[in-house]
């Protein structure tokens, strides 16, 4: 297949310690919000949590509602296998992410924003308190009212689904809603929400320092700017590294493979496993780029060596699905059960390895009727897996 | 008033009455107590106006929300992919060897109970486990043997 290659280039912004937030801060909030929504957009920023969206119209269809009280939430959840970015942005660099609350909340007209904390991370709240206290300061000092406070999670994946993230917070079960209505105009309490992962807002606290286009001049068309990287398994350097959207597979695994790869699981668990054989056709970055496969990702990477049973990866992560399912919606609920059970039949001999197709229909019905995020997205990791490893999930 | 109706009282005052404290108010309950009985949920449910089905409705859904009672020091060894791979069952073994319990069990003096859990978001620094609220890396048999040797120096 014919491939543009992208060279994998690191960038070193979101871990950058910057002393002058406050004067980011105030002079931010001294332009018009308008401005600020056209600078997101020009920058073409996509949401770093998983999905994508592009974040300047987040905030602009939030800024069109004409409810007088709106919020702004941080999702801080992080429970997606192998993402461990979040963590290390609320500890290294907290301000960035209450600065961007704070101009969210004056670009859309709220007052009150939330970091959904997942429980896990308890142990950041006294340093993310501490930080809150003195940004809060700064703020009545130069006459901003915006408040911030952190609500615990409890332990559930799925809270990190945005709707199902605001029914935990207003005290209910953590079901995801129907969508629509969107959060930007009905999400936390039914008011308008916009609701950003942490490294997205701290990507726009980049862009209000050093402009627009320094963000987009990274990464390629349609993936723009940097990202964070989560890289663990069988590599020698596991940690978190900011690199430029868009860069082959190939080229990542030359930089962080053991020497001895054979597939990498790009977006953890709801991502695709990738085998040796695509990595030179495999771009990281948003859909729609041109050339090659392009995979969407939360910035999960994690790489297997020859020595891992892609059985034990797959078992792995239906046993994750399986007490993960909020278990509201059947195809998901019954679904992840029958798979998790399906391939341990198959592997045991008690069901033919014709079976396995049996079980890729299954995960396809999933992804056309499961209700969120989670059911659809089974299939991903199940058919990437299976098809390119049947031999093993039989012998 | 009890000491259960107490604490309820007090986390009510702290957080307030409204449906969307109750989440608050659950996690400070398990804090204290270790669980929620269906005494505390009958009673937050009475101390927030709430029919008590709401509440155990709520209580049940998170994993964190512990409903039988549990050990003074709650381990929870991570389980998901990374952890299994880099050796989450000799830490296991060590813990299960060490304080004699099984996964999902509690130490007869009521200080320990074993557990499992998903990714803790260090997968970087695998294996690893939360007591309680403080996490632990880069886990060996010998460095768990390590840790839970100073947990068992504190009192019970
Ligand atoms: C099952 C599931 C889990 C999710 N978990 C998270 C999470 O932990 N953190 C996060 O930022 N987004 C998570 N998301 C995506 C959110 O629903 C939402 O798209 C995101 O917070 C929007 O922020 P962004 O536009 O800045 O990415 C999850 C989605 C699904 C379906
Ligand atoms: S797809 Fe799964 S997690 Fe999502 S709503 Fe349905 S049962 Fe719940
Ligand atoms: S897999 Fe154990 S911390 Fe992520």
């Amino acid at each position: 297949m014919a491939f543009e290659s992208y060279q994998l280039k690191r960038a070193d912004f979101i871990f950058k310690n910057e002393n002058d937030w406050e004067k980011i801060l105030s002079r931010t909030l001294s332009r018009p919000p308008q401005e600020i929504i056209n600078e997101l957009m020009s920058s073409e920023l996509k949401g770093r949590g998983g999905a994508g969206f592009p974040t300047g119209l987040k905030w602009k269809l939030t800024a069109e509602e004409s409810a007088s009280v709106k919020y702004v939430i941080c999702n801080a959840d992080e429970g997606e296998p192998g993402t461990f970015k979040d963590r290390e942005i609320l500890s290294l660099v907290p301000y960035k992410v209450l600065v961007a609350m704070a101009v969210c909340g004056y670009v859309i007209g709220a007052a009150n924003g939330f970091i959904y904390l997942r429980g896990e991370y308890k142990y950041l709240v006294p340093e993310l308190n501490k930080a809150i206290k003195e940004f809060e300061y700064y703020c009545k000092e130069i006459n901003h009212n915006f408040n911030i406070s952190i609500f615990l999670g409890s332990g559930a994946y799925i809270c990190g689904e945005e709707t199902a993230l605001f029914d935990s917070m207003e005290g209910k079960r953590g079901e995801p809603r129907n969508k629509p209505p969107y959060p930007t105009s009905s999400g936390y309490m039914g008011k308008p929400t916009v609701i950003n992962n942490v490294e997205t807002l701290a990507h726009t606290f980049t862009i209000f320092k050093y402009g627009a286009k320094k963000f987009y001049d990274l990464g390629v068309q349609y993936s723009r700017g940097s990202k964070l990287f989560s890289v663990s398994g069988d590599t020698p350097k596991p940690g978190i590294y900011e690199l430029e959207l868009g860069m082959s597979l190939q080229d990542f695994v030359e930089e962080f493979g053991d020497g001895d790869t054979k597939a990498v699981q790009v977006g953890g668990a709801s991502g695709f496993l990738v085998p040796r054989k695509k990595f030179a056709e495999t771009a990281i970055g948003y859909k729609g780029k041109l050339t090659g496969i392009s995979l969407p990702t939360g910035g999960s990477m994690m790489l297997f060596n020859s020595s891992r049973s892609m059985y034990n990866v797959l078992d792995n992560y239906l046993e994750f699905f399986k007490e993960e399912s909020c278990g509201q919606c059947t195809p998901c609920r019954v679904g992840c059960q029958q798979l998790y059970s399906g391939i341990k039949a198959v592997k045991r001999g008690e069901k033919p390895a014709q079976y396995l197709d049996k079980l890729l229909k299954l995960t396809e019905t999933m992804q056309l009727t499961a209700k969120c995020g989670l059911g659809q997205s089974v299939a991903n990791s199940f058919s990437s897996i299976v098809e390119n490893f049947r031999e093993e999930m039989i012998y | 008033m009890n000491p259960v109706q107490d604490l309820i009282k007090s986390l009510a005052d702290k957080h307030g009455k409204n449906r969307e404290n109750l989440l608050p108010i659950l996690q400070g309950v398990v804090e204290q107590e270790k669980y929620l009985s269906e005494y505390s949920m009958i009673e937050i449910a009475r101390e927030l106006d709430l029919p008590a089905a709401e509440v155990f409705g709520t209580a049940t859904f998170y994993s964190f929300l512990e409903h039988k009672k549990m050990g003074k020091y709650i381990i929870r060894v991570c389980k998901t992919i990374t952890c299994s791979m880099k050796g989450k069952n000799q830490i296991l073994h060590a813990i299960e060897d060490m304080l004699k319990v099984s996964i999902g069990e509690t130490t007869p003096d009521g200080k320990f109970s074993l557990m499992q859990t998903n990714c803790l978001g260090w997968c970087h620094k695998a294996p690893a486990m939360l007591i309680n609220n403080d996490i632990y890396t880069e886990l060996t048999p010998e460095k768990v043997r390590e840790i839970l040797g100073e947990y068992m120096k504190r009192e019970s």
